[in-house]
């Protein structure tokens, strides 16, 4: 199928701190996630996992190494270009949700649409889009309730919502299911599944082994180094197969 | 991103808070207020002494005796009393009239406080007023029954007097006074007119006051013998000019002849001649004390104001630190932070300051109502109150705008 390369990072370091104190978060990784990937990253705390994913989000840059993002170098962009590039380019999904409170799912999924500065749409065709992605992940009845009317795994929804509505070419989820009953997490996990069929590159931080077993390639971090990255043999499988009962909450 | 996206994210931001906005606000309210309501009291202030002034009468030059102050406090009867330098004679009024060219009309005053009798009523303490036959013409006043007396009266010493109004009233009720007699002291006056009511101007209760030829005062109710022996003095002569007289000429001509007739140098007279501008400047340096004062006590408030509001932005931010750890995630710049929280801090301190405009404009209506307070509100000062607000919302939204925009988005999306 199509081989282009979504994520390269290359020798990438990332060293907190000064002097004596300091501690190699990332230590001379390299990576490479082609597109329609769908990649989980596990690691024990203080692995490197949260600060790998801060950098593939744009969120943070490294102290050295270089980070090619869909082509184009971000590794030593500004702070008002790094939110460009998270703008248009990423969708990021966490584990605490981060919606805004007493904010209408509606006008949460609008929010990146309001920051974009590259295509200037309407009122009514940023409506419209918002709309659209929200159907999409199932809340088109719920679309003026606030986030404090709607249950855990549709406040999710709603932040899948707001991740896909810039069309990014990839979404980051930290720990998608970690605040959600199995239920509403099963739901959630089905729900990244539909979007990587169709087509999302996906790279999703989680320290569950059965969640990570949605993914269809595992990284495991130890230490600011990657351990081991294999292909997921149980994802030969369709996922729907999976046993629902294989899947608990943390 | 759109402008009135920003505002409407801004409003949305300070709806959520109603109550601490309008806390927030209250700061601006109360500067913005004050500053109307100040400006407005002493406008009308200055525009009542404005009217009082121009009330004296136009076109009139003032003529003091010059007191040095040793003199001043020696002076055992106060101005025009035996032994101070200086001092102006009734002559001097005569002379004015016919040597300077451009007077229309001179008037003197000397004035003496005694206790009047009539039929109805003993008053102590009024006060009578020694004038010559001009002082109707010169002090605008007109007469309400009989007549003012004449130069001839008034020469030969004539026992006659003209009442102020509410002094008619006092002393004959409903009586028509003209005719009747009034004692002061040993003296019988005849009473022979009646002004129209004049009001109280300046410091003067022009219709408390009885009027008399000065002569008469000067013989019958001067304090004491040294003072006649002095001559006639007058505490102030009123020269009235033509309209086409120049201002300045006619000044300087009077001061040459009456340093001539007093023998005294211009360096060092012993009277004073000023005008109704000197009184206007005067008033009009006192007004601009007081509103400078007042500048000062609102440039203070909206000071404080201002803090109040930074303060408020500062909280809000830490605050909502979490917010906007969300808004840089899906992508707002520095810039957009910046723009968000500066337009909050302009929103808060703009719709403060509305709402003071309607406070101030509302109070200065209520102070002139209730308080009997004159006031003016000036378009100029509800501008300049509503910019300042402006201005200060911007000045201290700044810098918690700032603080938002420099947040790490890492660190933000942890706070909790």
């Amino acid at each position: 199928m199509n081989s282009r390369t979504i994520i390269e990072i290359d020798h990438l370091t990332k060293i907190y701190g000064m002097g004596d104190a300091q501690v190699c978060a990332l230590c001379d990784v390299s990576l490479q996630i082609s597109e329609n990937e769908f990649v989980a990253v596990m690691g024990p705390s203080g692995s490197g996992k949260s600060t790998l994913m801060n950098i593939l989000g744009c969120l943070d840059r490294p102290t050295t190494g270089r980070y090619v993002l869909a082509g184009e170098d971000v590794s030593n962009l500004n702070k008002a270009q790094l939110a460009a590039i998270r703008n248009q380019r990423i969708g990021f999904i966490f584990q605490s949700f981060n919606l805004l409170a007493q904010t209408t799912a509606l006008d949460n999924v609008l929010l990146p649409l309001l920051y974009r500065r590259d295509e200037h749409l309407t009122d009514a065709e940023q409506k419209q889009k918002a709309l659209k992605v929200l159907q999409a992940v199932g809340l088109g009845d719920r679309v003026d309730h606030k986030s404090q009317e709607l249950s855990g795994g549709q406040v999710q929804r709603v932040a899948i919502a707001r991740a896909l509505v810039n069309d990014p070419v990839l979404i980051l989820a930290d720990e998608p299911t970690g605040n959600l009953d199995s239920h509403s997490g099963e739901e959630i996990m089905a729900l990244l599944t539909e979007l990587h069929t169709q087509g999302s590159t996906i790279v999703m931080v989680t320290h569950d082994e059965k969640i990570a077993a949605y993914a269809q390639r595992i990284i495991h971090f130890v230490d600011g180094r990657i351990e081991t990255d294999h292909q997921n043999g149980k994802f030969a499988r369709h996922p729907s197969t999976v046993e629902g009962g294989n899947y608990a909450p943390e | 991103m759109h402008l009135n996206r920003v505002i409407s994210i801004a409003w949305k931001g300070l709806v959520k808070n109603k109550f601490r906005s309008l806390l927030t606000m209250l700061g601006v309210i109360i500067g913005v207020a004050a500053v109307i309501i100040m400006i407005s009291v002493s406008k009308g202030t200055e525009t009542t002494i404005a009217e009082r002034i121009s009330s004296l009468g136009t076109n009139l030059i003032f003529v003091q005796p010059n007191f040095s102050r040793g003199d001043f406090r020696g002076g055992p009867g106060g101005p025009g009393s035996p032994g101070s330098s200086g001092g102006l004679v009734f002559d001097d009024a005569a002379a004015i009239a016919q040597q300077v060219e451009g007077v229309a009309g001179t008037a003197v005053e000397q004035n003496t406080e005694q206790t009047v009798k009539t039929a109805l009523a003993t008053l102590t303490d009024v006060e009578l007023l020694g004038t010559t036959p001009d002082f109707p013409t010169v002090r605008d006043m007109s007469l309400a029954s009989g007549r003012y007396f004449t130069t001839e009266e008034m020469n030969q010493k004539v026992k006659v007097a003209v009442l102020g109004s509410s002094l008619a009233t006092e002393l004959f009720g409903d009586t028509p006074p003209v005719g009747q007699a009034i004692s002061v002291g040993n003296t019988k006056l005849a009473v022979i007119g009646v002004f129209n009511k004049k009001g109280v101007v300046g410091n003067t209760d022009f219709d408390a006051r009885m009027y008399l030829p000065i002569k008469v005062v000067f013989q019958k109710f001067t304090p004491s013998f040294f003072a006649r022996m002095a001559g006639d003095r007058v505490r102030l002569i009123y020269v009235k000019l033509d309209p086409q007289a120049s201002m300045t000429d006619t000044i300087l001509q009077i001061q040459l002849l009456l340093a001539r007739r007093h023998n005294v140098t211009l360096d060092q007279p012993d009277f004073t001649v000023t005008t109704q501008q000197d009184l206007i400047t005067t008033q009009e340096s006192t007004t601009a004390a007081f509103r400078s004062l007042l500048a000062w006590v609102a440039a203070v408030s909206l000071l404080v104001g201002g803090i109040g509001i930074m303060n408020i932005m500062m909280v809000s931010v830490t605050e909502r630190t979490r917010e906007i750890g969300i808004r840089q995630s899906v992508g707002a710049s520095p810039n957009d932070i910046r723009l968000q929280f500066l337009t909050e801090a302009l929103l808060l301190s703009l719709v403060g300051g509305l709402i003071g405009v309607f406070v101030g404009v509302g109070g200065s209506y209520i102070f002139s109502k209730l308080g009997g307070m004159r006031t003016v509100v000036l378009p100029g000062s509800v501008l300049l109150a509503f910019s300042s607000a402006a201005a200060v919302g911007i000045f201290f939204g700044y810098y918690p705008a700032n603080q938002a925009a420099q947040l790490d988005p890492i660190e933000a999306l942890r706070h909790e």
